[in-house]
């Protein structure tokens, strides 16, 4: 038997493309603003909400059948908020450098409705395994759409890429700025992000017309 | 049986027993981590006071902030470092813990009208005297901080800042080298006046070759963390005014 059947494959493949939790979705709109300046942001964000929503769905889903309906709300707050805390701790132990890049990114993670809404909709029906697959899924859905912006924006608002100046020198005006070229300040704040997830809604939507509703 | 989860019982229960558990979950490995997240905590500092004197492993790389490793930074420090002094009032005494004071405390106890330490770090490089003070202000989100170096004509020679939350990509880089790096050489001095460093938009100098006109290039998309580091240095080093002005060369 293979290690995943085809319906796990689509749990991981779908949120990928034709069940994005950004674009189709639109959940998690708050962090894909806040952070996609910097490529490296994006993907320091994508992997910590891979980490995150994979275990935290996995710890939901043992306690489905445990959890009092009536306040599985907090319950699903307080096991991310935990993992999240954990996972902070830990870095600030082992790995310091790195707990100062995610610094910012603690808050963004525990507020991101993403999460809540797996939990929701997924783990609290569903076995461990296939709500593990599920948050995997459903974070690398999200990392693509957040590396697309990050590059999009870094490229264009800032012109380098992991900060590393890929178009030449904006001040001593060489490479691309010889020519004239400027870098857009439109790009680095937050109202690009809404632009550039809005372009790649609408060419998902043009490649893929089964997703457009009717009327 | 199946157990009713509904019930208020269970429900009450349920929430009693969870938060016993993640409480003791969290209390456990706090104290089980302190130490180790404290020490890295004092390496941190020594890291950033030594950059702030120039004592760094930047070489020839121009791009990126380079510390003395971990290992390496208590040796370091104990040598650059000559002296630390901590002012109180009128009174200062000489400590070699001084760097362990939080500023952040002191200055809220100032706030409160009580009496607050001021530490000063005193360094030696290249038989050049450097006076290093700490900052701490706000930034768009949450705190910012850093240090600053500065020789007895109140030049500086050196800065390094740090920030808790600001937006990655826009306040975040204050951090940036091409942001710090443009402090050096400036002056905090206006005539007599401790006027501090501006960080100012459109100064029509973005190559920072001005040294005197208390100004620096802004970032693009930071404006209100780049005046929170300029009302930083304006503050600290009013506050520190007494004693600068007792090493200052008139």
């Amino acid at each position: 038997m293979a290690l995943l059947s085809k319906k796990d494959t689509s749990l991981i493949l779908d949120p990928l493309a034709d069940n994005n939790p950004i674009t189709i979705q639109v959940l998690g709109i708050c962090s894909a603003l806040a952070i996609t300046a910097e490529l490296e942001a994006s993907i320091v964000m994508a992997v910590a909400v891979v980490f995150v929503l994979g275990i935290g769905n996995v710890v939901i889903s043992l306690m489905r059948n445990i959890i009092p309906s009536k306040i599985r709300i907090i319950v699903q707050l307080i096991v991310v908020a935990t993992l999240v805390i954990v996972v902070d701790q830990v870095l600030k132990a082992f790995a310091y450098e790195l707990s100062k890049t995610l610094g910012a990114f603690v808050g963004l993670i525990i507020t991101n409705c993403i999460i809540m809404g797996r939990f929701e909709a997924f783990a609290l029906a569903n076995g461990p395994w296939k709500s593990f697959l599920d948050g995997i899924g459903n974070a690398l859905g999200y990392g693509v759409i957040l590396i697309i912006v990050g590059f999009f924006r870094e490229l264009l608002g800032s012109g380098t890429l992991l900060g590393i100046p890929v178009l030449g020198d904006p001040i001593l005006k060489t490479g691309l700025y010889a020519t004239g070229y400027e870098n857009n300040g439109f790009m680095i704040i937050p109202p690009a992000a809404l632009i550039v997830v809005g372009i790649i809604i609408w060419v998902q939507r043009a490649r893929t017309p089964a997703l457009v509703e009717e009327n | 049986m199946a157990i009713d989860t509904d019930k208020n019982s269970y429900t009450v229960i349920f929430a009693a027993v969870m938060v016993v558990v993640v409480g003791s979950i969290l209390a456990f490995l706090a104290s089980y981590l302190r130490p180790t997240i404290v020490e890295n905590e004092r390496f941190e500092k020594q890291q950033n006071i030594l950059y702030a004197i120039g004592v760094n492993e930047n070489g020839d790389d121009v791009g990126a902030v380079n510390f003395i490793p971990t290992d390496a930074v208590e040796a370091e420090f104990s040598k650059y470092i000559t002296e630390q002094l901590i002012i109180e009032g009128d009174k200062i005494t000489e400590n070699k813990e001084a760097y362990l004071i939080d500023l952040k405390k002191q200055l809220a106890a100032k706030k409160k009208g009580e009496s607050f330490k001021l530490p000063v770090f005193i360094g030696e490089k290249d038989n050049k005297k450097f006076y290093v003070i700490p900052m701490y202000g706000k930034g768009l989100w949450d705190a910012i901080w850093g240090f600053v170096a500065l020789d007895d004509t109140m030049t500086v020679q050196g800065v390094y800042f740090d920030h808790k939350g600001e937006t990655p990509g826009l306040g975040a880089n204050i951090k940036m080298r091409y942001f710090m790096d443009d402090f050096y050489g400036e002056t905090i001095l206006k005539g007599t006046q401790y006027a501090g460093i501006a960080v100012a938009k459109g100064n029509n100098d973005p190559l920072n070759k001005t040294k005197d006109d208390n100004e620096v290039d802004a970032l693009a998309g930071a404006t209100i963390t780049g005046n929170g580091v300029a009302a930083m240095i304006k503050e600290s080093v009013n506050l520190y005014k007494p004693y600068l002005e007792t090493i200052r060369v008139k």
